[in-house]
């Protein structure tokens, strides 16, 4: 059942970029590319030769593979509904957590490896934003362990009840949190703009500067699954637990859909941030998490 | 000693610390499996009965100081190598290494107040005599003047605390501490943890009694600061946890006090850490907020014990113990790893490093690895201890516990907080001393010898196999562990879970782990494999993107102040920055233009200078007193023996006249 999952958010990267810019296209009345030319961007990416700075070292040659690697070990925790993830066990959010930071780790050092100045202010405020949005994430996750007595993704996950109005409301704020860590760590509006093309402003784009060729394609590849699999975390708010499986791939496959068109029009609509208003934007999503929580005390009852 | 050649000194002292480590490992081995040393004897008049005993927990501390001492020692005498002409100096370091290390195996395993207080004694004097090993430097005497008075003050602690416990009880035995307890009311049990845990959180540098810290891990040379950081600062851990198992009862109390205090410690030492510009002070802020990280583990194990949810107390101090091992390895290792970078560069400012990568690879290594698993990311040792206490701290929660669910959920988000922070922290100190290019001109390299790399890579070694193979190491850490949750006075209620109950479930689950990472690995090597198949076109060298701009230097690179910039903007209120900067005058300005800052502790300015600062006041008052004339000392002699002299008369006439008034 997990190979299914993996598979679906794997196919779902293929294509996800592709809908984003589609929907930028038409939404500015442009007719815009394909679906899969994103991915014909890597494939091309992927066979070329590489331009290696001549103050690099080793490490700026293995931080692409790692980030890759990170994000599809992440990938084989995300559940499907009650069903699981290719690898499943107690507290495994924490090392899917911790397993993306390796990845990020490693960017991070890659882009100061290239001693550019640019390269250094996109890694400090990498840095700086992922650690603002981690206590968000640990926080959700820990009002749910709450909530559902469970410490796994899967079984979170399937024994979410929608009982009251208010686990309603947790559901939805859950999924808005979820979505919000998604933009911030793929570096999105209102965050990151990824079509800026100056190089003060941008965040994820001047840390890979310097990559190039099979490097570059990898670390593309892998912002495509980091968007999927972030959206098969939201869909399964969603999915019902019990259900059959080809409703499940339908909610599955609309949620991402509908995540992919949400980008687009963000993106359409809404400015970059000054990037000094970053951490406080960022910050609002642990608050919001806060809130998660006590609406979790509230309906356990805890606090009257 | 003293007869032998510079070199022979150190093989001696390298012997010296292999045979004790030997036979106190064997000890510890035993201990760890099941059979417990005991011994008593008579020590002469003054300490009367003297008790030994090197129980599961003792055996635990002895295994990882041991090695981290014995790599102390071996990188040691490589690093001091510089100083073989000085044979009095070298000598005496020597002496108190091992002296250090023979203390601290008697502080694990003493069962008696006093011996206790001398070996905690003999650590100090020794620790001290080596912090100060370069004492031609006045900041390095002062660093261990601090070191000094700051270490008595937590052994003024322990001694009124194991006073008050001998006065109630008239024994010095340390299991007297326990029969006190058991039969005093609990806030004054309480009062006595507190004692206690200021006398063993000096030692460990918890949240507020960290101050010392900072100043002596850069002052001692690079195989000190390693063990210090590594072990010395374990001794309040273990003192801590040995005075939990004497406790009975009050766990609750006790352990939200622990978890309060942790998180605090973890989160401000590693505030601190970031905005440092010296490394090795830098990994010693670091250390404070490990010991906050063992710490929340000690606490939600106390927590346990007070829901009597073994799971919890498992999960804790299981956590705690294995952190305290895993951060001995790490952190000795990246202060062997600074030490070389020391004596490579003559440096220790961050800002002044850059590119070494390139003259020092396998330091670089060394040093990336530590970072990674200080981190406590995957595939490394770190990732294990803080995911036993991450899985203790959401299992608490989902477990619904009474009262301490926002607690834990505090202590969650610090530990993700700590955990993003120290990224950040280590990102820029590998990235800006390894990375990119020399900032400053270097002396000639230094040869990266054998000796020099032996130690750390047999750490990296150590480091890897916890990360891979955790459930032979909890498994091994399991006996001390049972000690608190189901101790033999029975700590666990009868009808509690057993302990071993709840080992399995993390066995398997660190078992998965241990797949998850092993196939992380395989998948990151195939990637690479592939690329490597993939990638026929040699790749061209070229210099890095300047957008067009030919003519870089070094000093464009991004420093290591300007990466940690935004969060020191952010969490200005917390922070005490020194900053002094020149003005810009015209568009063409004439001379380089300087911009320093200098990060200070806003806690020690609180608690340790201006109460300095109010005694020193005060007592300037007094300062007419000593005026340097010979007639006026005399006549303080005089005006001192007519006190003397009076004072019984005046007080026998008070008393006179008090009975008097009684009397009407």
């Amino acid at each position: 059942m997990g190979i299914l999952n993996y598979l679906l958010i794997a196919g779902a990267s293929l294509v996800f970029p592709g809908i984003i810019i589609r929907t930028k296209s038409l939404l500015s009345g442009r007719k815009g590319p394909g679906i899969f030319q994103p991915l014909r961007d890597v494939w091309r990416l992927l066979r070329k030769g590489a331009v290696y700075s001549e103050t690099t070292s080793f490490i700026f040659q293995i931080a692409p593979t790692v980030y890759f690697a990170s994000v599809l070990m992440a990938i084989a925790m995300i559940p499907f509904g009650s069903r699981g993830g290719l690898i499943s066990f107690p507290g495994d959010f924490v090392f899917f957590a911790y397993v993306l930071a390796l990845g990020k780790f490693f960017m991070i050092i890659a882009a100061l490896d290239t001693g550019s100045s640019f390269e250094g202010m996109g890694a400090s405020r990498e840095a700086l934003y992922s650690l603002l949005a981690e206590p968000a994430f640990f926080i959700l996750m820990g009002s749910f362990a709450l909530l559902t007595g469970h410490t796994s993704f899967r079984e979170i996950f399937g024994s979410l009840h929608f009982g009251s109005s208010i686990s309603y409301a947790i559901g939805v704020l859950a999924a808005f949190v979820i979505t919000l860590t998604a933009l911030i760590e793929n570096s999105r509006m209102p965050i990151d703009d990824p079509k800026t093309h100056l190089e003060l402003t941008m965040v994820h784009e001047v840390m890979i500067l310097d990559n190039s060729g099979f490097d570059l394609g990898l670390i593309l590849q892998t912002g495509h699954l980091k968007f999927a699999m972030y959206g098969g975390l939201i869909a399964n708010f969603f999915l019902t637990p019990g259900s059959e499986l080809r409703y499940s791939i339908g909610i599955f496959l609309v949620i991402q859909g509908l995540f992919a068109v949400t980008i687009g029009v963000i993106e359409s609509f809404m400015a970059r941030f000054r990037m000094n208003h970053n951490p406080q934007y960022i910050f609002t999503l642990t608050s919001m998490s806060l809130l998660i929580f006590l609406g979790v005390l509230l309906l356990l009852g805890k606090i009257v | 000693m003293p007869i032998a050649g510079g070199r022979w000194k150190g093989y001696i002292a390298v012997a010296a610390v292999l045979a004790n480590g030997v036979v106190s490992s064997g000890i510890a081995i035993r201990a760890l499996a099941g059979r417990v040393f005991e011994e008593r004897f008579n020590a002469g008049p003054i300490l009367g009965e003297l008790s030994i005993g090197v129980d599961a927990l003792s055996g635990w501390f002895i295994l990882l100081t041991n090695f981290t001492l014995l790599t102390g020692i071996v990188y040691g005498i490589r690093y001091l190598r510089p100083y073989e002409g000085n044979h009095a100096r070298l000598g005496s370091h020597y002496c108190c290494y091992i002296l250090n290390h023979v203390a601290m195996l008697g502080i694990f395993s003493i069962r008696h107040m006093l011996g206790f207080l001398c070996a905690w004694e003999i650590m100090t004097l020794s620790a001290f005599l080596m912090v100060i090993f370069d004492h031609g430097k006045m900041e390095v005497v002062k660093a261990g003047v601090s070191f000094f008075i700051q270490a008595h003050l937590s052994f003024i602690f322990l001694t009124v605390a194991f006073i008050w416990v001998r006065a109630h009880t008239g024994s010095y035995d340390l299991a007297a501490v326990s029969s006190y307890l058991s039969g005093a009311h609990p806030a004054l049990g309480f009062l006595l943890f507190l004692l206690f845990f200021a006398g063993f959180g000096i030692k460990a540098g918890f949240v507020p009694f960290h101050t010392w810290l900072p100043y002596a891990h850069p002052a001692a040379p690079a195989h000190i600061s390693g063990i210090m950081s590594g072990v010395l600062i374990k001794l309040g851990i273990f003192g801590i946890l040995r005075i939990i198992l004497l406790a009975r009862g009050g766990y609750l109390l006790i352990g939200y006090t622990i978890l309060v205090v942790s998180i605090v410690s973890g989160v401000y030492g590693v505030i601190l850490a970031i905005v440092q510009h010296n490394l090795k002070r830098l990994l010693a802020y670091h250390s404070i907020e490990n010991i906050g990280i063992i710490g929340i583990g000690i606490g939600l194990g106390c927590i346990g014990l007070g829901l009597k949810n073994t799971w919890l107390a498992f999960a804790g101090f299981g956590g705690a113990l294995l952190h305290t091992l895993n951060h001995a390895l790490f952190k000795s290792l990246l202060f062997y790893a600074a030490g070389t970078v020391y004596q490579g560069t003559h440096t220790m400012d961050i800002e002044r490093l850059g590119g070494l990568v390139k003259r020092l690879p396998h330091t670089a290594v060394l040093f990336l690895v530590g970072s990674l698993a200080i981190c406590g990311l995957p595939p490394f040792n770190g990732f294990i201890s803080e995911f036993l206490i991450y899985s203790g701290l959401f299992h608490g929660m989902a477990a619904n516990l009474e009262t301490s669910t926002i607690l834990l959920l505090a202590a969650v988000a610090g530990l993700a907080l700590i955990g993003g922070l120290a990224m950040l922290c280590f990102t820029k100190a590998f990235g800006i001393i390894f990375l990119g290019s020399e900032r400053h001109p270097l002396p000639e390299p230094l040869k990266e010898d054998i000796p020099r790399l032996f130690p750390g890579y047999l750490t990296v070694a150590l480091i890897v196999a916890i990360g891979l193979l955790p459930t032979f190491f909890l498994r091994l850490a399991a006996p001390a562990i049972d000690l608190f949750t189901s101790g033999p006075g029975g700590r666990m209620p009868a009808g509690g879970e057993q302990a071993s109950g709840a080992v399995i479930p993390f066995m398997v689950t660190l078992q998965t782990i241990s797949t998850c990472t092993v196939s992380l690995l395989l998948v990151a090597l195939t990637v690479f494999l592939i690329k490597k198949k993939l990638a026929t076109r040699p790749g061209v060298r070229s210099s890095t993107w300047g957008c067009g701009y030919v003519a870089p230097s070094a000093r464009l690179q991004y420093t290591a102040n300007s990466f940690v910039r935004p969060l020191r903007k952010l969490i200005r209120p917390l922070l005490m920055m020194n900053k002094s900067e020149g003005v810009i005058e015209g568009i063409f300005p004439p001379g380089p233009i300087r911009s320093d800052t200098h990060p200070y502790d806003k806690l020690e300015a609180v608690l340790i200078d201006r109460p300095l600062r109010m005694l020193r006041r005060f007592l300037g008052g007094f300062r007419f007193l000593q005026n340097g004339s010979i007639p006026a000392y005399v006549l303080y002699g005089v005006v001192f023996i007519v006190l003397i002299l009076v004072a019984p008369i005046l007080a026998d006439a008070v008393t006179y006249l008090f009975g008097l008034f009684k009397q009407v």
